[in-house]
């Protein structure tokens, strides 16, 4: 089990560099550069400026030089200046906002977790009846309304129309965190219910949960006894990614809610070309996405004793 | 349990019918094509249905906007400035007076043709790629999966933005920002596909008898593989219809004054608090087609193959 995870952390390091090379490659690859932002009403800069920039960027040395000079510095974990704000280093800029997105994800997440995955079991074990079709339209829901839509609803219906939140905006109280929580967790709530649902269904037509009802168990020890371990293990695997992509922030959750995590870095920096910024978040992702399958494929091993860790 | 009892029962029917077909030969029954098959099952199921009817309203209402819109999408009106829906105005106006029901009538094109659109770049890109792949499961499918890795390492907006970054706004880099991106789905599964189909007794045969590979490819695997494609491809329009909204909504997306209804939303949410209407009606809309797809694309799954049905 150590050395399995130790394997898995040493992989980890070729990984984050291919990441790293890929996304240094396309972003210098592609027109734009961050001395001549393209995002809307940006004021084109005199060609003096933009040498002067280029030099103390070190963007007018040669590209293979840029990246080694990256990497020596994020070894030392330094990232660098943001192009766009200017006064902090981006590790400083994360390490404000990037606590801020993970609490907000991980309350979705538990919001998806503790709904989606009862909601499937639920449906499985009383197919084709009320609740199945709930879940069935839940987890329609969840996949086919995108969240910045939901949460123009949400607002407009419980800021606007009942005026059960007060405001939107902020992260300070329990209040600012329930709308995002919900527009976040909608998403990832019906796509755990739908999973969890079809394997649930998938185990309950197998010989051994006929044995154990041949043995004469009740239905609630069948589902929970025998069932559970082996249909929950498919909606575990997509876990993962899910807690990635969650945790790390969203765009539009954070943006129409005006939260401040760093969601919206993965747009802005983008346009902004801010190069410093967009290699350490496309970073922190692929850490973050590596680090939460590797837990998964622990939680695989513990739950499913056949699966070996090699 | 009644779950295990009633798939227990199904299964009993399913052996009668079986032995009642034995006795009475194919006869009894006339003769359907898969696809006549798959067409009655599909009209049969009414979310399906519904969907589908959705659908269509919305495409005719994008190919005949210029008929239907009661006011021009770009001109601005000084006389008739964010009005709250009314008789003039069932949607309202923005705040240069721009009628919202016009808009959101040119923005149904935007939507459609990106939902389909986009389908048909990622189907010419990811299925000879997944094909070759498959068919060929050496050095090509190796390179393709380590690929495939890299891809989804990536945060996948992020990819987006890039590409629309770095080509600009317009309709027809959206196509290719969500080609670009989109493709490697369908080729993963294409790769499936063909993986499990070239082991395949009749492959063999064909093979034996002579077949040239690309005569194989297209002729004997390809239509066999076609059914998840055309399912997963169902499934890709909402998903596309998702990112040109969402690319619209940052800015980055469709070049005004055109209008796209996450545009609208992005142009409008700001004002949300005071002119509610403005961000609700596009918002609506987006959820309404969306939904509608993927009720659709859930049916045609069903109706294609039948032992998907309820999993």
């Amino acid at each position: 089990m150590g050395q399995f995870i130790l394997r898995r952390l040493v992989w980890l390091v070729p990984t984050l560099l291919a990441i790293s090379l890929v996304t240094f490659v396309v972003m210098h690859a592609t027109p734009g550069s961050p001395l001549q932002p393209m995002a809307a009403n940006a004021n084109p800069l005199p060609p003096a400026a933009q040498q002067n920039l280029a030099r103390k960027w070190g963007l007018d040395k040669p590209l293979h030089i840029q990246y080694l000079t990256f990497l020596k510095n994020a070894l030392r974990g330094d990232f660098g200046t943001s192009y766009v704000y200017k006064t902090s280093t981006v590790t400083e800029i994360l390490a404000r906002t990037f606590p801020v997105s993970l609490h907000l994800g991980l309350m979705a997440l538990l919001l998806a977790v503790c709904v989606g995955i009862p909601l499937g079991i639920l449906a499985a074990v009383n197919q084709n009846g009320p609740i199945d079709y709930l879940c069935s339209f839940v987890a329609t829901l969840g996949v086919a309304v995108p969240n910045f839509v939901l949460a123009i609803f949400l607002i407009v219906v419980f800021v606007l129309g009942a005026g059960v939140i007060p405001r939107t905006g902020g992260w300070n109280s329990p209040v600012d965190w329930i709308l995002p929580t919900i527009a976040l967790g909608l998403g990832p709530l019906g796509i755990l219910a739908r999973y969890t649902r079809s394997s649930m269904v998938e185990v309950m037509r197998q010989d051994y949960m006929r044995t154990a009802q041949a043995k004469g168990l009740g239905p609630r020890s069948v589902v929970l006894g025998h069932a559970l371990k082996n249909g929950l293990l498919p909606p575990l695997t997509i876990l993962g990614p899910m807690t990635a992509a969650v945790g790390t922030g969203s765009f539009f959750v954070e943006t129409l809610f005006r939260v401040p995590g760093m969601g919206r870095f993965f747009a802005e920096s983008m346009l902004a070309r801010d190069y410093p910024m967009i290699m350490a978040i496309i970073l922190l992702y692929g850490i973050f996405l590596a680090v939460m399958n590797l837990v998964v494929d622990l939680c695989y091993s513990v739950l499913d004793p056949r699966i070996r860790l090699t | 349990m009644d779950v295990l009892r009633s798939h227990r029962e199904e299964r009993l029917a399913a052996t009668t019918a079986d032995r009642a077909g034995l006795t009475l030969g194919s006869l009894a029954r006339p003769h359907r094509t898969l696809w006549r098959d798959a067409w009655h099952r599909l009209i049969a199921n009414r979310l399906a249905l519904a969907g589908g009817i959705v659908v269509v309203l919305i495409a005719l209402m994008a190919i005949f906007a210029p008929l239907i819109a009661p006011y021009p999408y770009d001109k601005p009106n000084y006389s008739a400035v964010s009005q709250f829906p009314n008789r003039d105005f069932p949607m309202g106006t923005d705040l240069t007076g721009r009628d919202v029901l016009s808009r959101m009538i040119y923005g149904a094109q935007v939507s459609m043709l990106v939902g389909l659109g986009a389908q048909v770049i990622v189907f010419l890109i990811g299925v000879p790629i997944g094909a070759l792949s498959g068919y060929t499961a050496g050095k090509v499918d190796t390179i393709l999966m380590r690929f495939v890795e890299v891809m989804y390492a990536f945060p996948q907006l992020l990819f987006v933005i890039l590409i629309m970054a770095a080509l600009g706004r317009g309709l027809q880099n959206i196509f290719i920002a969500i080609g670009v991106t989109g493709w490697v789905t369908i080729a993963r599964l294409t790769r499936a596909e063909f993986l499990s189909i070239r082991e395949k007794d009749y492959i063999q045969a064909a093979r034996a008898a002579g077949a040239s590979p690309w005569r194989l490819i297209t002729r004997h695997m390809l239509p066999n593989a076609l059914t998840p494609i055309i399912v997963a491809l169902t499934f890709g329009v909402p998903e596309a219809i998702f990112t040109e909204a969402g690319l619209s909504f940052i800015g980055v997306g469709i070049n005004p004054p055109r209008p796209s209804w996450g545009q609208m939303v992005g142009e409008y949410y700001i004002y949300l608090q005071s002119y509610w209407y403005l961000a609700l009606f596009p918002a609506i809309a987006i959820a309404l087609l969306m939904m509608s797809f993927t009720f659709f694309g859930n049916g045609l799954r069903d109706a294609l193959d039948p032992r998907m049905q309820q999993r």
